[in-house]
C-alpha cells in the first residue's frame, strides 16, 4: 500500500525496527507455492490429457452405456460408481471434463484475441481511445456475469457456438485490464523508448517490443480465467442452458446428480471434487506465474 | 458533496450505454420476436397486435428511445405469457431477493472482518497458514457446488434445515430463518474468502505503519490498536471490493434462488430465460446493470465519508 | 559500574537510578541472517537529566531506545542483558505489566509525524484513549487534560484541534501533538526517536527547545537519539556515541567537545557545518559504509572507515577505558590526541590523502 524506498526498506532491517504489534511477514501468496505449483501442473496435465484422449482410451467405458445396476456406489469397477441409469460416472466426469474444458479453453482464447487486442492498443495508445476503450469496458463489467451469459443464450439460443460467444463476452474486461496495465508500463521503459528514438515505426513497436513481453502475463492471467470460465459454465449447464451435446459437462452432471442426492450422493460429490481440484490447480498455477509475469495493479 | 455531483452526468451516461447495450442484444433475436413471444401458433390479430406493440418497423435507435422512455418513466413492460406487468413482478420478488443478498453480505463480513484482523495479528503463525490455505480453497469452489454439498448434509442427511422454498418474515419468523440459513450459507462461503484474504494483506501492511508503533507505545491494549487503530485504515480497500463484488453476489444469488425455489429476481430472471420473455427479461437485465453502476457509485461515495484526508481535500 | 554512563550526580546517594542498562544485548532475525543490533550496551541515566544518544542510521541507536523500552516485535528477536527502571527489573516483566508502563512511565516520542499519528482518527481521542486507560479518568477528565497538555507544548486552539484529524495540522504542529501524546500521562522518562529528522529546518529549534523545556519543567529523564551531534550541543548533559550497536565513547557533553578521543566520534563532529568556518570550507564526509551488522568485522568496528586505523584495530577489539575527565571513556586503540593519530596525520598529509580537520584545529 504505502510505497517505500529502498532506503527506508535498508533501514527497516536494522533502525527503523519494525515494531508492529508482531512480527508480520508480508508475503501474502498463495500457499505453497513449490510443491503446490507442480502437484497443480499435474494434475492439470493428467486431466487436460485425459480430455483430449477420452474417446480413445481403453480404461473409459462409452459415457451412455449402461452396466446392469444403477447407483452403486464406487468400487474397482465403477471408480465413482453409477449413476441413475446405471452409466459409469468415472467415464461420464472425465468426458465431461472434455467438454468444459474446450468451452472454456475456446471461450478464452477468443477473449485473449478481443481483450487482448483492446488492452494493447488503449495501454499503447493513451489519451482518448484509452479512455473509450476503458469505458467500453467498465459498461461490460456492470452486467453480472451469469445474468449476461443467460442473456445471451436466451436470445441466441444454447449452442457450443453461442455458449462460448458468451463466456469469451464475461473474460473481456478482466484480461484487456491486465494486458493495458502491463502495456503501459512497457511502453514505458528504456527499451522501448530507445527503439523510439531509433525511428521504428510504431507499429512495428507495438508488435516486436510490446507484445513478447505482455503475452506471459496474459497467458497466466487467462489460467485463471479458465476457472472462472469453468464455473461458468457449469453454472449455465446446471440451469439447464447450456450444450449437452454430445456429452453433459460437469455442470450438466451435476445438475443430474443433485437430483440423486438422495440415493447416489457419489455422483454430485465426485464432480464437485474434479470441478473443486481443476479450479484450484488453475488458480495455484495462474497465481504462481502472475507472480513472476504480471505487473502489479497497484504500481499503475 | 461537489464532486458526487460532478459525476452524475458520467453516470448518466453509463446508464444510457448499458440500457443501449441491452436493448440491442435483445435485438440480436433471431427471428420475430413476436412468433417467439406468442409461439408458432400465434393467430393474425395478436401477432399484429404484437408487432404494432413493438414497433418492429420503425429504426432502431427509435425504437430504442422509445422502450428507453418508457422505462425511466417507470413502464417496465409486461410479460407476454400472462400478461402480468414486470414492476408487478419485479415488487413480489423483490423483498426474497434482497433478505438473501443483504444476509449473505453481513453474514460475510461478520465473518470475514475478525477472521481476516486475527490472520493479520497472527501473520505467519500455524493459524494463520491454516485460515489462509482453507479460504485459498474456498475460492475455487463454486456457490452451487457448495449448496449441493450443503443440502446434501444439512437437508438430506440431517435434515437440520429445509432444502427448498422461502418464507416471508411477516409471515413466520423462524421458517423465514430456517430457509434462509442454506442459500446465505452457500452464498457467503465465496465472500468471506475474498474478504478475509483482502482485509488480511491490508492489515498486514497497516500494522507496520509506525502510528501503530506509536499506540503500541502508549501502552494500549491489541484489541483497541486492531479494532480502532488499524481496521479503518485497513478497510478501503476491502470497500471497493465488496462494492465490486455486487456482480458476483447477484450472479450467485440468482442460481442460489433457482436451486433453493426461491421466488426472488434471480428466479424471474431464470423464468423469463426459461419462457423465452424477453421483454421482461430485457429490463430485468438493464435494472441489474443499473444496480451495480448504483452500488459502486455508493461505495465511492461511502469511500469519502470513510477517510477524513478525501472528506477534507473534497470539501 | 566504572565503565558506565552517569548521566546526574547523585549517583552516590541511596536512590537507584532512573534508569540503569547493563550488558544489553539485542538481535534481530533477518533472511540475511541475524542482526546484531544491539552489542552489549551500559547505560545510567538520573532523573532530570538528558542523555545524547548519538550515531548514524543503522548504528543501533533506534533499536537500543526500543529494547530499553521493550518496545520489540514479539518474534524474531531476541534481547538479553538487564534494563532496570528506579531499581526495578523491567526485562522480566509480562506483556500486560509492560503495557501499564508505557506511557505513566517510559514513552517515546516517534521520529516522523507525517506518519506516527494514525490518520483516520481524531486528534482528541489519540490524546486521550492512553490517558483514561491509564489513569482511569473520565472522558471530561480526559478532555480536560488534553487540552492542558495542547496548550503547554504550544498549539493554539487546542479545544477545537480535538476534533480535527492529523492531516489538517503541518508538520510542526503535528510533532507538537506527538510529544503532547507521549506527554499526556507524564512520564518519568522520554525518548525522543530523532524528533526533528522529518522537519523543517525553522521548526526543528522550536521542538528541539520544547523538548527541553518539558524535560526539565517535568523534571523528566530524556534519552535524545539522533544522528547529529549538533542537535545535542547544549542539550544534552551526557552523550554516547554510538557505533555498531556498541556504544565506542561517552562523556559529559562539555568533555566530549572540548576532548573527543574517539575518531568516529571526531568524524561526526567534523562532518557538521559550523558557522565559523571561512565560506567553501570542505566538510569531511565519513567515507565508506555503515557497519553491516549480520558479518561484523572481527577488530574494532569502525576499523574498515578509520582513517587512522592500523593493523591491530582490524585484529582485536579496542575495550572501554577511561579518558582524563571523570566519567569520560572510549573505545579506541591509537585515541584522538595520541603519537600513533598525529603519525598518521603527517603520514596521510605526505601521501596527499584528505586528512579529517582535528577539532580545535583551522580548516586548511
Amino acid at each position: 500500500m504505502t510505497a517505500t524506498t529502498p532506503r527506508q526498506q535498508a533501514d527497516a532491517s536494522v533502525d527503523a525496527t519494525p515494531v508492529a504489534i508482531d512480527e508480520v511477514e508480508t508475503g501474502s501468496g498463495p500457499p505453497g507455492l513449490g510443491v503446490g505449483f507442480w502437484l497443480a501442473v499435474a494434475f492439470l496435465g493428467l486431466i487436460a490429457l485425459i480430455a483430449v484422449l477420452a474417446p480413445w482410451l481403453p480404461f473409459l467405458d462409452d459415457p451412455d452405456a449402461f452396466s446392469r445396476d444403477d447407483r452403486l456406489g464406487p468400487s474397482t469397477d465403477y471408480w465413482f460408481g453409477t449413476d441413475e441409469l446405471g452409466r459409469d460416472v468415472f467415464s461420464r466426469t472425465m468426458f465431461g471434463a472434455r467438454v468444459s474444458l474446450q468451452i472454456a479453453v475456446l471461450a478464452v482464447v477468443a477473449g485473449m484475441l478481443v481483450g487482448g487486442s483492446i488492452g494493447l492498443l488503449a495501454g499503447f495508445l493513451g489519451g482518448r481511445i484509452d479512455r473509450i476503450l476503458s469505458g467500453a469496458m467498465d459498461v461490460l463489467l456492470a452486467f453480472p456475469p451469469l445474468v449476461l451469459a443467460l442473456f445471451v443464450v436466451a436470445v441466441r439460443g444454447a449452442t457450443v457456438a453461442n455458449v462460448v460467444l458468451a463466456l469469451s463476452v464475461l473474460s473481456v474486461p478482466g484480461i484487456a485490464r491486465i494486458v493495458r496495465a502491463n502495456t503501459v508500463v512497457f511502453a514505458n521503459r528504456e527499451f522501448v523508448t530507445a527503439a523510439e528514438t531509433l525511428g521504428a515505426k510504431r507499429s512495428r513497436i507495438l508488435v516486436k517490443e510490446i507484445l513478447p513481453n505482455v503475452v506471459p502475463a496474459m497467458l497466466a492471467f487467462s489460467l485463471l480465467i479458465i476457472g472462472l470460465l469453468i464455473i461458468a459454465e457449469g453454472a449455465l449447464s446446471f440451469l439447464g442452458l447450456s450444450v449437452a451435446d454430445p456429452y453433459p459437462s460437469w455442470g450438466g452432471i451435476l445438475a443430474s446428480g443433485r437430483l440423486e442426492l438422495d440415493e447416489a450422493p457419489h455422483i454430485a460429490l465426485f464432480t464437485i471434487l474434479l470441478m473443486f481440484l481443476t479450479v484450484l490447480s488453475l488458480n495455484v498455477v495462474s497465481d504462481t506465474l502472475q507472480q513472476r509475469f504480471s505487473v502489479r495493479e497497484a504500481a499503475i | 458533496m461537489r464532486t458526487a455531483a460532478k459525476r452524475i452526468p458520467a453516470l448518466a451516461v453509463v446508464v444510457v450505454l448499458v440500457t443501449f447495450l441491452t436493448f440491442w442484444m435483445s435485438s440480436q433475436l433471431a427471428g420475430n420476436p413476436c412468433i417467439i413471444l406468442l409461439g408458432n401458433q400465434a393467430r393474425g390479430e395478436a401477432l399484429a397486435e404484437c408487432e404494432a406493440d413493438l414497433n418492429l418497423d420503425d429504426p432502431f435507435l427509435l425504437r430504442y428511445a422509445q422502450w428507453f422512455g418508457d422505462f425511466v418513466t417507470g413502464d417496465l413492460g409486461q410479460s407476454y405469457i400472462n400478461n402480468i406487468e414486470t414492476t408487478e413482478l419485479l415488487a413480489n420478488a423483490l423483498p426474497a431477493t434482497l433478505f438473501l443478498m443483504l444476509y449473505s453480505v453481513a453474514l460475510a463480513l461478520v465473518i470475514s472482518i475478525p477472521l481476516g484482523v486475527a490472520m493479520a495479528y497472527r501473520a505467519d503463525t500455524r493459524f494463520d497458514r491454516t485460515a489462509s490455505a482453507g479460504l485459498y480453497g474456498f475460492l475455487a469452489v463454486p456457490n452451487f457446488a457448495l449448496a449441493v454439498l450443503l443440502v446434501f448434509w444439512f437437508a438430506i442427511r440431517w435434515d437440520w434445515f429445509p432444502a427448498i422454498g422461502y418464507t416471508s418474515p411477516t409471515d413466520d419468523l423462524v421458517e423465514h430463518v430456517r430457509g434462509m440459513v442454506l442459500p446465505v450459507v452457500a452464498l457467503a462461503a465465496g465472500q468471506v474468502a475474498v474478504f478475509a484474504r483482502i482485509l488480511r494483506t491490508d492489515m498486514i501492511a497497516t500494522l507496520s505503519e509506525d502510528y501503530i508503533q506509536m499506540a503500541k507505545a502508549k501502552g494500549l491494549r491489541d484489541a483497541p490498536i486492531l479494532f480502532r487503530h488499524a481496521l479503518k485504515p485497513s478497510s478501503f480497500t476491502l470497500l471497493t471490493v465488496a462494492g465490486i463484488n455486487i456482480v458476483s453476489l447477484i450472479s450467485g444469488t440468482l442460481i442460489i434462488e433457482v436451486l433453493f425455489g426461491i421466488n426472488g429476481v434471480g428466479s424471474l430472471i431464470y423464468g423469463s430465460v426459461i419462457q423465452r420473455d424477453y421483454l421482461i427479461l430485457q429490463s430485468l437485465v438493464a435494472l441489474t446493470a443499473i444496480l451495480v453502476v448504483a452500488v459502486n457509485f455508493a461505495v465511492d461515495l461511502l469511500y469519502g465519508r470513510l477517510d477524513p484526508r478525501v472528506r477534507h481535500a473534497a470539501a | 559500574m566504572s565503565d558506565t554512563v552517569h548521566a546526574g550526580s547523585n549517583a552516590m546517594g541511596t536512590t537507584p537510578p532512573l534508569l540503569e542498562v547493563t550488558g544489553l544485548r539485542t538481535s534481530f532475525d533477518t533472511p540475511k541472517g541475524r542482526v546484531l543490533a544491539v552489542d552489549g550496551v551500559d547505560l545510567t541515566l538520573e532523573r532530570g537529566k538528558t542523555l545524547g544518544l548519538v550515531g548514524e542510521s543503522g548504528s543501533g541507536k533506534s533499536v537500543l531506545s526500543r529494547s530499553i523500552m521493550r518496545l520489540l516485535p514479539r518474534t524474531g528477536v531476541a534481547s538479553e542483558g538487564s534494563v532496570k527502571i528506579e531499581g526495578e527489573e523491567i526485562t522480566t516483566k509480562s506483556p500486560s505489566e509492560l503495557r501499564a508502563m508505557w506511557g505513566p512511565q517510559l514513552a517515546m516520542v516517534f521520529q516522523d509525524p507525517m506518519t506516527s499519528l494514525n490518520p483516520v482518527v481524531k486528534i482528541g481521542r489519540q490524546l486521550t484513549e492512553h490517558v483514561r486507560a491509564h489513569l482511569g479518568v473520565d472522558k471530561a477528565e480526559a478532555r480536560e487534560m488534553a487540552t492542558a497538555v495542547l496548550t503547554e507544548v504550544g498549539i493554539p486552539e487546542p479545544a477545537r484541534r480535538l476534533q480535527e484529524y492529523p492531516h489538517q495540522l503541518s508538520g510542526g504542529m503535528r510533532q507538537r501533538v506527538v510529544i503532547a501524546i507521549a506527554l499526556a500521562c507524564g512520564p518519568r522518562l522520554l525518548f525522543a526517536d530523532e524528533p526533528t529528522t522529518a522537519l523543517d529546518v525553522t521548526v526543528q529549534a522550536q521542538i528541539l527547545d520544547l523538548l527541553q523545556r518539558e524535560q526539565s519543567d517535568r523534571d523528566m529523564g530524556m534519552i535524545l537519539v539522533t544522528h547529529d551531534l549538533g542537535v545535542v550541543a547544549g542539550r544534552a548533559d551526557e552523550i554516547a556515541v554510538m557505533y555498531a550497536g556498541r556504544i565506542v565513547e561517552r562523556a559529559p557533553a562539555t568533555a566530549l567537545f572540548n576532548d573527543m578521543r574517539m575518531p568516529y566520534t571526531e568524524a561526526l563532529f567534523t562532518s557538521i557545518p559550523k558557522l565559523d568556518y571561512p565560506s567553501h570550507t570542505r566538510l569531511t564526509a565519513i567515507g565508506g559504509r555503515p557497519p553491516d551488522l549480520i558479518n561484523p568485522p572481527k577488530g574494532c568496528p569502525f576499523s574498515p572507515r578509520c582513517p587512522y586505523a592500523k593493523e591491530r584495530c582490524h585484529d582485536e577489539a579496542p575495550p572501554m577505558r577511561e579518558a582524563d575527565e571523570p566519567g569520560h571513556t572510549f573505545a579506541c586503540w591509537y585515541p584522538v590526541g595520541s603519537a600513533e593519530w598525529h603519525d598518521a596525520r603527517a603520514r596521510r598529509r605526505r601521501e596527499g590523502t584528505p586528512v579529517p580537520v582535528a577539532v580545535g584545529e583551522e580548516p586548511g
